[in-house]
């Protein structure tokens, strides 16, 4: 078997056991990068010298028998929108292209105490706004199982980097399916907490009350232990939560007895593929042979889930975003050439009685539209206009009621079962550019995964099939806030007695 | 959230008398501008952690009538940094202090129940006062801890009732005296204004103006380049604060003893008048536990609000407010003490007051430094004898009842001997007069 197969946890036993060094598990990693990474551009940046110090600081530590942390050793990537001291957080945008941040995520503090070997930084869609890793200012991310296809996003660099065994675990993060769906275009497991578990602090924000960072990995085992390194409360993000944090990784090896699956009704409807619900259908199956219950349960108000997403998701986003003025940090326009056309325009304007605007306004402007992508403004201005006087009532605060009603269509099902499933997605990972010209199409991919985020539970995604294309299908697992420890229990129990974790892109 | 703020903000709402709700959240106020980093302000929109609320005034001097002013609303916010615009000689610079920008902020929005520039100044004494009692802020007007901005406009009876000018807010005054003035220039310019133009409330844009302490006018400011639509909604990031009753409880019962209550008691056990009480409290905790320290001490509240309000505070005039108090109250109570029963005079003894600050010692090695040594009556007797010796004009301008005369023998008699009691002096010659006369 090639290293690189191993999954983290036995990677985890060959660094304990000495049989590989840290240094040549990431020299490995390196190489396969090298390799593969020209074709697949999973990654933004990498970091080579520091990831090979650090790897060989691990190794002499474990060499002196010094005690060393729960991922010592093993590579991760982080999505280059959280913060990791001293190195450029880019958000795949122009606009933090020269960007250095000062301080770490907590995320990436919480790996470092673990001696995780942090690789470098994926690339996403900008600001994590998209499903396809097209909208990077830094270049598409292709599907390591087609390259002429999307890996999904906006986690697309880093469900493609482990994917592609370049990597075993990577940090992602979701807001509306943005781990989910691309580990299901990826074959990878992914996992989006529950509102509040991970701490968001170092997260750069899109819409806070939705986003979570949250693992990806190839095996549930290795989902679990990312998690439990990630999860924890932190003073610094006022929304993450108290509650404790259960040992996933021991926890994650025992069967569930009885285990109530909700076969979520609206899951099922129109515009599902038939492949990807064979595929689901076939899992809950696999499900039933292992002793569990299989009921149909409904969320009504699934429905409306794209809506609010589009109404709640970038309202907070035209709000966070609007930090990146030119005035402070960021991208800014070119001044010179700003304060000619000023002038030039002024003349005109004299001429014509007209009023102009002056080199304040100007500025936000110029440095906003040249350092933003078309996604971003799309969403911005979404987002402007359902905050404005006179549209609050009939778009923010009426997606805010509809919300509520969505977290109670969970809260309802899940007095009837444990866990709720479906697909991830309607269809598998489409091609490159297929959507980019029709926003909606792309909006709608996310049918299945907006609810999970606007009612704050926790969703799992998980390899259950290949396309008769060869492109891996996704089994979507939702579980009550602060219940991952079930769903993993739930995700292994399915692994355990399937083989599709085991199919990588070049076998 | 800043857990240490919200408990000071919620003292502030209970010692003004305010309904405190039992969840309060905040929301963002969006504007650009280069002072506000984040492109939104988190502020406090519709559910502020404080309501309807009020602050008794009052006016020792009775220039106006004691009154409640209400308490509209109060919230917690964050500062925002600070612009400066320098447009002198045609240049367009602006800089940016963001040193105080996210430090929180508590805006106190009052109900428009003042009605005089000498009430304003009054409510904000007394809500400085208040809030320095409560260990809310230190309200340095100077440092920018404590800023004003007051609204006024005028209600003018005419032949057809009563009509109200403009609303116009007034910013830039830097102390509360500059308020008080910048109110009273507003009235008059606001009466004049609608003599000839003949504007009323509603008729045109309300208007900001700014104080020019130099020049002592206000002026009309530049509005900032922004729309008025700041698109507020509920802060994504920061969960609702919740607050139970028992919490409201407990902060209300905290609040120790303040300033209106300390008044009270200072006349009530202490028996000092309106004007004492209220100059003492006026000059916060500190100084007020002095003053019961130096009372119980020396068992004169009046002579020691005296000292006091004297000497005390003309020693704090002169060097700074905040500056440490020169003497202890026992020190003090002990020169009280020996000026009650007659050991030194009121003028000496301030001598020695002096002597005690300046070299931090206390009333023995003060009396010492001053060569004063308490005189015998013997002495004194001696010392009078002789004086009207050699005096014999004074002695008889004192038979003839110009008591008056006597005066000159003290001035001698201080000469020969500095630490003689003046008191005794006359006592003693005036007695040696009469035995002479019978």
């Amino acid at each position: 078997v090639n290293l690189l197969d191993h999954s983290a946890t036995e990677l985890l036993r060959l660094l304990a056991s000495r049989d590989v060094t840290a240094v040549e598990l990431c020299h490995a990693c390196l190489v396969q990068i090298e390799q593969h990474d020209a074709a697949i551009g999973a990654f933004i940046r990498v970091d080579r010298v520091g990831a090979l110090q650090m790897a060989e600081a691990i190794d002499h530590r474990r060499a002196v028998g010094y005690p060393v942390g729960r991922l010592a050793g093993l590579p991760v990537a982080v999505k280059d929108i959280l913060c990791a001291r001293g190195g450029p957080t880019t958000c795949g945008s122009r606009m933090l292209e020269d960007f250095i941040s000062p301080y770490d995520a907590t995320v990436v503090e919480r790996l470092k105490e673990a001696d995780a070997i942090l690789i470098g930084k994926t690339n996403l869609d900008e600001f994590a706004m998209g499903s396809s890793t097209e909208t990077s200012a830094f270049g598409i991310t292709r599907n390591p199982w087609n390259l002429a296809c999307v890996p999904g996003g906006s986690s697309g660099g880093s469900a493609a980097c482990v994917a592609s065994r370049m990597v075993p675990l990577a940090i992602g993060t979701d807001t509306g399916g943005s781990i989910r769906q691309p580990a299901a275009c990826c074959g990878v497991v992914g996992l989006k907490p529950t509102y509040g578990r991970v701490s968001r602090y170092g997260l750069v924000a899109f819409a806070s009350s939705l986003d979570q960072a949250g693992p990806l990995a190839r095996t549930v085992e290795d989902t679990a232990l990312l998690l439990e390194v990630l999860a924890g409360h932190d003073s610094r993000d006022s929304t993450s939560a108290c509650a404790e944090v259960p040992p996933y990784a021991t926890t994650v090896r025992q069967p569930l007895d009885r285990l109530r699956l909700g076969i979520i009704r609206e899951h099922f409807a129109e515009g599902l593929e038939r492949e990807v619900e064979a595929a689901v259908r076939e899992a809950m199956r696999v499900f039933e042979s292992l002793g569990a219950e299989c009921i149909d349960v409904s969320l009504p108000h699934s429905k409306y889930g794209i809506a609010t997403y589009y109404i709640i998701a970038p309202s907070e986003a035209s709000s966070n975003l609007a930090r990146y003025d030119g005035a402070h940090y960021g991208y800014r326009t070119d001044q010179t050439a700003m304060m000619k056309e000023l002038l030039d325009e002024r003349r005109g304007a004299l001429e014509a009685g007209m009023g102009l605007d002056g080199p304040l306004v100007r500025m936000y402007c110029r440095s906003r539209s040249e350092g933003f992508g078309a996604e971003v403004k799309r969403r911005i201005m979404l987002g402007t206009y359902a905050l404005s006087a006179g549209y609050y009532d009939a778009y923010y605060l009426k997606a805010s009621k509809v919300r509520r009603l969505i977290r109670q269509d969970y809260e309802a099902a899940f007095t009837q079962v444990d866990l709720v499933a479906g697909p991830v997605m309607p269809t598998a990972a489409f091609r490159i550019g297929e959507r980019t010209g029709d926003p909606l199409a792309m909006y709608l991919g996310d049918l299945y995964t907006v609810t999970t985020n606007l009612a704050g539970v926790a969703g799992l995604s998980l390899p259950c099939g290949l396309t008769a294309e060869g492109l891996p299908i996704g089994l979507h697992l939702q579980a009550r806030p602060f219940d991952e420890e079930r769903l993993l229990r739930a995700a292994y129990m399915y692994q355990q007695a399937t083989d599709w974790h085991t199919r990588s892109p070049s076998s | 959230l800043n857990a240490a703020a919200f408990q000071l903000a919620l003292r502030a709402a209970a010692a003004l008398h305010c309904q405190i709700p039992s969840v309060t959240r905040w929301d963002r106020k969006q504007y650009y501008y280069p002072d506000l980093p984040k492109g939104y302000q988190i502020s406090q929109y519709d559910q502020p952690l404080a309501r309807n609320g009020y602050l008794a005034i009052d006016d020792p001097q009775g220039r106006f009538a004691a009154k409640r002013v209400g308490i509209i609303r109060a919230h917690l916010e964050e500062d925002a940094g600070k612009s400066m615009h320098d447009e002198l000689l045609g240049k367009a610079d602006s800089r940016i202090d963001l040193n105080r920008a996210g430090t929180p902020l508590l805006e106190i929005v009052s109900a428009p129940d003042m009605n005089s520039p000498l009430e304003a100044r009054t409510y904000l004494s007394e809500l400085k006062l208040l809030l320095t009692y409560l260990g809310v802020s230190d309200c340095n007007m100077q440092e920018g801890s404590l800023r004003v901005d007051a609204n006024i406009n005028l209600h003018v009876t005419t032949r057809e009732g009563q009509v109200a000018t403009p609303i116009v807010e007034v910013k830039n005054m830097n102390s509360f005296r500059a308020v008080e003035r910048a109110l009273a220039y507003e009235a008059d310019r606001q009466f004049r204004q609608w003599q000839q133009s003949g504007h009323t409330l509603g008729e045109v844009p309300k208007q900001t103006r700014g104080w020019d302490d130099q020049q002592e006018i206000t002026k009309a400011q530049r509005s900032k380049e922004e729309s008025s639509d700041y698109r507020y909604f509920p802060d994504p990031d920061l969960a609702p604060a919740i607050t139970t009753a028992e919490q409201i409880r407990e902060i209300g019962g905290g609040l120790g003893e303040l300033p209106a209550a300390l008044r009270q008691r200072l006349q009530d056990q202490y028996q000092l008048s309106a004007y004492d009480a209220d100059v003492l409290v006026n000059q916060g905790q500190k100084l007020v536990d002095f003053f019961l320290e130096v009372a119980n001490d020396c068992g004169d509240p009046k002579q020691a609000s005296n000292w006091i309000q004297r000497d005390l505070l003309r020693y704090l005039k002169e060097h700074g407010r905040n500056a440490p108090l020169p003497v202890t109250s026992g020190r003090l109570a002990e020169l009280i003490r020996a000026v009650n029963a007659g050991r030194l005079d009121s003028t000496r003894a301030r001598e020695v007051f002096a002597h005690m600050v300046e070299h931090q010692t206390g009333l023995v090695a003060g009396m010492a430094a001053l060569g004063i040594r308490e005189v015998g009556e013997d002495q004194v007797r001696e010392l009078c004898r002789d004086l009207l010796a050699a005096n014999p004009q004074i002695v008889e301008d004192v038979r003839q009842g110009k008591l008056k005369a006597i005066s000159a023998l003290i001035g001698q008699a201080r000469q020969r001997n500095p630490n003689v009691n003046p008191n005794l002096v006359r006592e003693t010659c005036l007695r040696l007069i009469e035995e002479s006369a019978g």
